[in-house]
């Protein structure tokens, strides 16, 4: 217990959240866009892993992580406008879609990592770059903090200004008022001249982009090769998370968090004796408990909104 | 006048099958008002619908001071000065009343959308149209008669010319109507040429120039509204005389089957929406209650159909208090209710007639044993209630929103109808639906009353509530102002007073309403 308490207060401890809450943000923003414009990206799992791989083909290819990283959110919005075109074009369900694009990418990543690195599970033979990790001036002198926020790497900051980014976007720009009006009512901004399409294209295609982030961190980050299914759900927890924190920008940041704690804490708890199977299960268990807490607390909401008497 | 706009030979079929608009010529001169007149599901929305580039006809060219246009888009039929204010509201709850209207051609603050601006563009466009409307309300806070006003901003902001109304009077008030008709005029004189759809002939007689009667899809008549009088107009609607009185006989009234005993209910905002209200029904007559939308009359219904938890206060259905009761309990009290908002309580517009129509009774016997659907019966029974409601559709399996908003009500109607309740309660039953329905449901709500239901009519409609009310209770503020015994000799001048809170009764008269216990 002493070792448990000591993991959790440890400095290291600190500096693991937020190492493994990035790509859980980069996703759960992606979730959320799309979410705003009633076209919910339930693929943000696969289109990662196209992300993720692309990163490190294009890396190890041109010798530049930022061409990698630039190649993989292209990747990734492509994928989200590809999405966009079956469901707005070809009219398939968005769920759907979104279950075919995690198929796809799963099984697809496999298939080209065989192509271009001889080998079905790990991109190890290619020689791919990483993107820097950055100290913070001036919080790079205070104790503690310094050894928490700052020298992680730079898509970790870029994922804290994404918040800040959707939240100004969403809210306070034009764009922000149409996605919206298109999410909670499309015949209306239909009737006033907004393209719903358009809209529908441009939330699934930033969603994506958003998801190519977090592709890019995970094999271009936080480790420095492409396995395969490397994500190990982590697109479906953030589209828990941005359920959790009520399709807010911050709510959802800060389930992110709850998320990401409870899986730095699991990497952690496996230098102790703990089972690895049971430990691996705590993010998973953690997402399932706060769906749960999130559901019954917002069907109470409703009740008490409406007045209904059960 | 010179001719503006004209559609010519305009044919939509739906992917469904149906054929809404047949061969419609459609012409519109300048600065005129035109009445499109015709019952429900005659293609009057359809062909509007066209115009505003919402649909895309199979056949037919539309043609703008004599040059062809395209209509791919609404985006497009905006661009050409053309708006519509829809039926079924077009605005996004969630954001304000400056929000909505604005959205499409938002104001910026360089990248930013300039809210203060959106405020002040709204401000001054209610201001210089007289429709007051708070910018800063959200739109799902505010009542049906104001939402429609932000509708027509909306249009007018855009520059709209043509300004295309489907059916805007249903879901106001007679006062509001009487200002919105001031305001066309003012627009009309400002030189908007107006379409105005709707079937309510005397608003057609007060307001309109001209008028086109459309019928089963076709364009029956363009005439002058000076030449043809009400009767002439309903005649070439349906192809018959409508009898808009109601044979009635007296009502024979039994057992007291509810009682509202000094009931208050609190709104959201703490305002008191009801104040003190009682009264009471019997088995084998109609009560109505009339008053100005926004009295109350909605909370009412609210409290008694289970929708709303009551602030304090007695209900009473055949002596049970159902203060508590869930609304599952209530309707097993045999309670029927017909909801003013028929898209939001009425049905689930996705699912099929057949399903709506068993929405209440599915869990019920014969509908289902065990836990199984009876689907022969169910089969059986919806094809029964489509013939005996005359709901018009191709097949009882086709999805509700596919049909029009009368023959939707008509489904709302037989479903409720159908479980032979022993209270109905009716919220603005013929709201916004053609004659031919108004006078069908009008008649089936008489035939259960002397079946020994009892019915409370709330109705905004001043003919529907002294037609069918045997007594009468006016709602004003939350309270009640006036209760009339026998409706027979009213008069709706006299009504108007009390609706208007101008005069009320003394309370030993309003006590009327409530039948002593025996």
């Amino acid at each position: 217990m002493d070792k448990f308490i000591a993991i959790i207060f440890s400095v290291s401890f600190g500096y693991a959240v937020l190492r493994v809450t990035t790509p859980l943000i980069f996703a759960a923003m992606g979730a959320l866009i799309s979410d705003k414009a009633g076209v919910i990206n339930i693929g943000l799992e696969g289109i990662m892993l196209i992300s993720a791989l692309t990163g490190v083909v294009v890396s190890a290819y041109t010798q530049s992580a930022f061409l990698g990283l630039l190649m993989a959110v292209i990747a990734g919005s492509l994928t989200g406008m590809a999405m966009a075109y079956f469901a707005l074009n070809l009219k398939t369900d968005i769920i759907l879609s979104g279950i075919a694009i995690n198929l796809f990418g799963g099984g697809g990543t496999i298939f080209a990592l065989y192509l271009v690195a001889h080998d079905k599970g790990i991109s190890s033979s290619l020689k791919s770059l990483v993107l820097p990790k950055i100290d913070i001036p001036i919080i790079d002198q205070i104790p503690v903090l310094s050894e928490i926020i700052s020298g992680q790497n730079i898509l970790t900051y870029i994922a804290l200004l994404s918040v800040v980014f959707v939240y100004i976007l969403v809210y306070k720009t034009p764009l922000g008022l149409q996605i919206r009006a298109v999410g909670e009512n499309e015949d209306a901004a239909d009737s006033v001249g907004v393209s719903v399409r358009k809209i529908k294209y441009i939330a699934l295609i930033l969603s994506g982009a958003f998801a190519g982030f977090g592709g890019a961190y995970m094999s271009m980050a936080y480790v420095s090769w492409f396995s395969k299914n490397m994500t190990v759900g982590r697109g479906f927890i953030a589209l828990a998370a941005e359920a959790m924190g009520g399709s807010t920008p911050f709510g959802t940041l800060v389930a992110c968090f709850v998320f990401g704690s409870a899986e730095a804490l699991s990497n952690s708890l496996q230098s102790l004796r703990v089972p690895t199977e049971f430990v691996q299960m705590i993010p998973y268990v953690v997402t399932v408990l706060g769906l749960v807490l999130y559901s019954s607390r917002k069907t109470s909401q409703i009740r008490k909104k409406i007045g209904s008497r059960r | 006048m010179a001719e503006l706009l004209e559609m010519k030979s305009i044919t939509k079929v739906y992917p469904n099958g149906i054929v809404a608009n047949y061969k419609v010529d459609f012409s519109l001169e300048e600065g005129e008002i035109h009445a499109v007149v015709g019952e429900n599901g005659a293609g009057k929305s359809t062909l509007m619908k066209i115009l505003f580039g919402m649909h895309s006809p199979e056949e037919g060219d539309i043609f703008l001071r004599g040059e062809k246009i395209e209509l791919a888009s609404s985006n497009k039929a905006i661009e050409k000065g053309i708006g519509m204010v829809h039926q079924h509201f077009m605005l996004v709850p969630s954001l304000t009343v400056a929000e909505n209207i604005v959205l499409g051609i938002e104001p910026k603050r360089s990248f930013l959308f300039d809210k203060e601006k959106a405020i002040k563009i709204t401000e001054e466009l209610a201001k210089k149209y007289n429709l007051k409307v708070d910018p800063r309300a959200l739109v799902k806070d505010i009542p049906v008669g104001l939402k429609q006003k932000v509708e027509i901003l909306k249009a007018l902001l855009r520059g709209a010319k043509i300004l295309i109304l489907d059916e805007p009077t249903a879901v106001l008030t007679p006062q509001e109507t009487g200002e919105l008709f001031r305001e066309l005029k003012v627009l009309k004189e400002k030189g908007h040429t107006i379409i105005f759809i709707s079937h309510k002939l005397k608003e057609v007689k007060a307001l309109c120039d001209r008028l086109t009667v459309m019928r089963n899809g076709r364009n029956v008549g363009v005439h002058q509204v000076s030449d043809v009088t009400e009767e002439d107009i309903s005649r070439l609607m349906v192809g018959r005389d409508v009898i808009l009185k109601v044979e009635k006989g007296t009502a024979l009234p039994k057992e007291t089957i509810l009682q509202v005993k000094k009931i208050k209910q609190k709104n959201q905002f703490g305002q008191t929406v009801l104040n003190n209200v009682s009264f009471s029904l019997k088995a084998g007559e109609i009560l109505g209650i009339a008053g100005v939308e926004g009295n109350g009359q909605r909370e009412l219904v609210e409290v008694l159909t289970g929708l709303l938890n009551l602030t304090s206060g007695e209900i009473y259905v055949k002596g049970n208090l159902i203060n508590n009761y869930s609304i599952k309990a209530i309707r097993d009290l045999n309670i029927s209710h017909i909801p003013e908002d028929r898209m939001t309580y009425g049905v689930a517009e996705k699912m099929s007639i057949e399903n709506n129509l068993i929405a209440d009774k599915y869990d019920k016997e014969p509908y289902s044993k065990k836990g199984i659907l009876n689907i022969k019966h169910i089969k059986k029974k919806t094809v029964e209630q489509v013939e005996e409601f005359r709901i018009k559709c191709n097949s009882p399996l086709q999805e509700v929103k596919m049909l029009s908003g009368g023959n939707i009500q008509k489904v709302v109607v037989a479903r409720e109808f159908s479980s032979d309740p022993e209270l109905l309660i009716a919220d603005q039953p013929t709201r916004g639906i053609d004659v031919g329905a108004t006078e069908f449901i009008r008649k089936r709500i008489i035939h259960l009353r002397d079946q020994g239901a009892g019915v409370l009519l709330v109705s905004a409609d001043l003919n529907e509530v002294m037609e069918l009310s045997d007594r009468l209770v006016v709602f004003f503020n939350g309270e009640i102002y006036a209760y009339f015994s026998d409706t027979s000799n009213l008069t709706e001048e006299e009504l108007g007073l009390y609706m208007l809170g101008v005069k009320r009764q003394n309370n030993e008269i309003i006590r009327g309403a409530i039948y002593e216990e025996q």
